[in-house]
């Protein structure tokens, strides 16, 4: 009599398709998953209480540390809550910076989401592909602000540096080269047979779970939710904008895929649109005092990050520290439904079902 | 020369030119082991827009991969502790010597092959299954989870594959009527089997780059998946040893379709007979290492469990079909 065993497998927290210092207890009978447990927190920093002790201005740079992929969006959203809670008006200048800034780091970071998903599955080459286009994204926000992935750009009131000369003309030279590439990505991969076996009917989940588990961003929209705060709640100027919220019915990991990339072209013609409708002159930051005091209160705001709905809660005592700081970080929410996608799932398609998710482990464990 | 020599009467000198000429075809394919990680690694390169090894050995990287195997055998060896020790050192040596055995029967001219045998077609697909030994094993003694695994998927795999595999080639049985690899080469005088053969020659290719563990059945190893596979717990020479199995199956893999498919050492057109027959081989075995090395840039992997579907229900009964279709031809028409 053959006698079979369960066995436990430790993934991570050093693995190749973790995306970071992520672990990953699963119980696996064979290769089929009975049970997973998430361990996180090989990352954590303590942002929200170290921001206790940081005037508003220096908790920025600690926000490019959490989803360093889109530091933009980061940046953004604790500036938007200190400026709602002072009520600042931003130049608009500023602010078509802001969008230019956030739109290119949603595209970087979408394209680092398909190039890793893609070498998760086992293909090397898009990933390089993915890179090489993200590179241009980089070097373009190096221009701006002087750093290629930590930017530290955004300031309380509007933008630290201004747009140095030729660089609108940059963004409007990348939309068109990056679409022609959105195109041969589709062709490289997206009709692929033994990609499309890889990701379809994997991992699906219905809307009311999505909204049970809290999901955000294409996780929550490829079960067919049309909400993208962008468009529902618009902040900063977006509303100005034409743009798509895409959605897919499916669930499953290929909708998630297909949904980054038509985010990305969303996010290429809101830059379109920016480019062309940039201010030629103007402030780039708000009059503010020179040390920002938040008025006694609380707020929250969320904005859309590329990995969903980012939010962030002050609660302020009028000092130039905040009391509490808290930031909904999308990707710890998006990674709680993991477990209940891995339950039955072979190895191949654990790897499938969490790079489809696309955490970033900094904003993971905060 | 050989054939004379095999069939005298045994003694020293003989044996002591045959043991010249085996260290010469090793030093050959340790030589394409050397060249062919190069060529892989600067094709990848290229292909994904890098430029490949170019520090070591001049501006081609010429001795990149003989820095590497120094740096190799220059590492510490490790054996995990709770590993299976006697059966953890002899794996990675039962997974490498069944690649050398098979290059004695591959004809790669008219006049140089090593052993002529009757069964030579059989012979090498009998003696490439013993690899699939070394790795199970190997990831058994580790006493690693993940090389385990990677032990399991190979056998599954090799078990799944090895059949399409000799069934694909029946259809150039059937129309040989034998093993001989040098009678195969022989009757493609008038056309290449990959013409006469074409399923045969897809399926073969397919359950091939299986048997050859590359992308996209890489699955043993799988890096995003189980970290290395069945040699995760290899260091240094041993994990060498495992590698260099590899490359040299790619060495023999491209020699054998060359030899079954592509015409061997034949020139495509009887008016470019004037060039030798080793380069006319050179060239298309370079060609057929040229796709493997593509499709590994190109495809991503397959999942286990698709992949005994693809070879069970789509490879084998197509190759089956093949063979059908072959003998009625034959049986009508000749």
């Amino acid at each position: 009599m053959i006698r079979t065993e369960e066995m436990i497998l430790n993934v991570g927290p050093q693995h190749p398709s973790t995306h970071g210092v992520f672990r990953l207890v699963v119980k696996i009978d064979g290769e089929i998953i009975t049970e997973a447990k998430p361990v996180i927190g090989y990352l954590h920093r303590g942002t929200e209480k170290l921001a206790e002790d940081l005037q508003y201005t220096q908790i920025i740079p600690y926000t490019d540390r959490m989803d360093y992929l889109s530091s933009m969006t980061n940046n953004y959203v604790i500036c938007h809550a200190v400026e709602t809670m002072m009520g600042i008006e931003i130049p608009e200048r500023a602010d078509f910076l802001r969008v230019i800034a956030m739109e290119l780091n949603r595209v970087a970071s979408h394209l680092v989401a398909w190039g890793t998903y893609i070498l998760d599955l086992g293909a090397t080459s898009p990933f390089i592909y993915a890179f090489r286009d993200r590179e241009m994204i980089i070097n373009m926000l190096n221009e701006l602000s002087g750093a290629r992935l930590t930017f530290n750009y955004m300031r309380v009131g509007g933008v630290k540096w201004d747009a140095p000369e030729g660089w609108i003309e940059k963004v409007k030279e990348f939309v068109p080269y990056m679409r022609g590439q959105l195109k041969g990505y589709h062709e490289l991969v997206t009709g692929n047979e033994i990609f499309i076996d890889r990701v379809k009917g994997i991992g699906k989940y219905t809307k009311e779970e999505a909204l049970q588990y809290s999901l955000s961003g294409p996780n929550l929209r490829c079960t067919g939710v049309k909400w993208d705060l962008r468009k529902d709640e618009p902040y900063s100027i977006y509303n100005r904008f034409n743009f798509d919220v895409p959605t897919s019915e499916e669930g499953d990991c290929l909708a998630r895929y297909n949904l980054r990339l038509a985010e990305i072209e969303q996010s290429l013609n809101i830059l379109e649109q920016a480019a062309a409708q940039f201010p030629a002159e103007g402030p780039i930051l708000a009059k503010v005092p020179k040390i920002i005091k938040a008025p006694k209160g609380e707020a929250f705001v969320r904005i859309e990050s590329p990995r969903g709905e980012i939010g962030c809660y002050i609660a302020s005592e009028g000092k130039k520290e905040p009391y509490r700081l808290k930031f909904r970080r999308p990707s710890f929410y998006n990674l709680q439904i993991l477990p209940k996608l891995l339950k039955g799932e072979n190895i191949a398609n654990m790897i499938a079902i969490l790079g489809a998710i696309d955490i970033v482990l900094g904003e993971v464990d905060g | 020369m050989i054939k004379e020599l095999l069939q005298s009467s045994p003694g020293w000198a003989n044996f002591g030119i045959f043991f010249l000429l085996g260290a010469v075809l090793l030093l050959i394919v340790l030589g394409f082991v050397t060249y062919g990680i190069l060529a892989e690694r600067k094709v990848l390169g290229y292909m994904q827009l890098r430029h490949g090894p170019n520090q070591v050995g001049g501006r081609w990287g010429l001795l990149q991969t003989v820095a590497d195997v120094l740096k190799l055998l220059l590492k510490e060896d490790i054996i995990p502790k709770a590993a299976d020790k006697p059966l953890f050192i002899i794996a990675p040596a039962i997974a490498f010597a069944p690649s050398f055995m098979v290059l004695a029967t591959i004809p790669f001219t008219d006049k140089f092959q090593f052993a002529d045998i009757g069964v030579g077609l059989l012979y090498y697909i009998a003696v490439s299954g013993l690899t699939v030994f070394g790795m199970v094993l190997g990831g058994w003694a580790s006493n690693n989870k993940y090389a385990l695994l990677g032990g399991m998927r190979a056998a599954a795999q090799m078990i799944s594959y090895e059949i399409p595999l000799v069934m694909s080639v029946l259809g150039v049985i059937l129309l040989t009527g034998s093993l001989n690899l040098n009678d195969i080469v022989a009757q493609q005088e008038h056309g290449w089997f990959i013409l006469l053969q074409p399923i045969g020659f897809i399926v073969f290719f397919i359950a091939s780059i299986a048997e050859l563990n590359r992308t996209p059945f890489d699955l043993p190893e799988s890096e995003n998946e189980l970290v290395a596979g069945y040699h995760v717990e290899y260091t240094g020479f041993r994990w060498a040893f495992f590698m260099l199995a590899e490359y040299v199956y790619l060495f023999a893999m491209s020699a054998l379709i060359t030899v079954v498919f592509l015409g061997g050492w034949l020139a495509p057109f009887g008016f470019l007979g004037f060039i030798p027959g080793a380069v006319w081989f050179a060239l298309k075995f370079s060609f057929v290492v040229f796709i493997y090395i593509w499709l590994r840039a190109t495809l991503p992997r397959f999942r286990a469990d698709k992949l005994m579907e693809f070879g069970w229900k789509v490879l084998l009964p197509i190759a089956l079909g093949n063979i059908f279709l072959t003998a009625l031809i034959k049986s009508l028409f000749f």
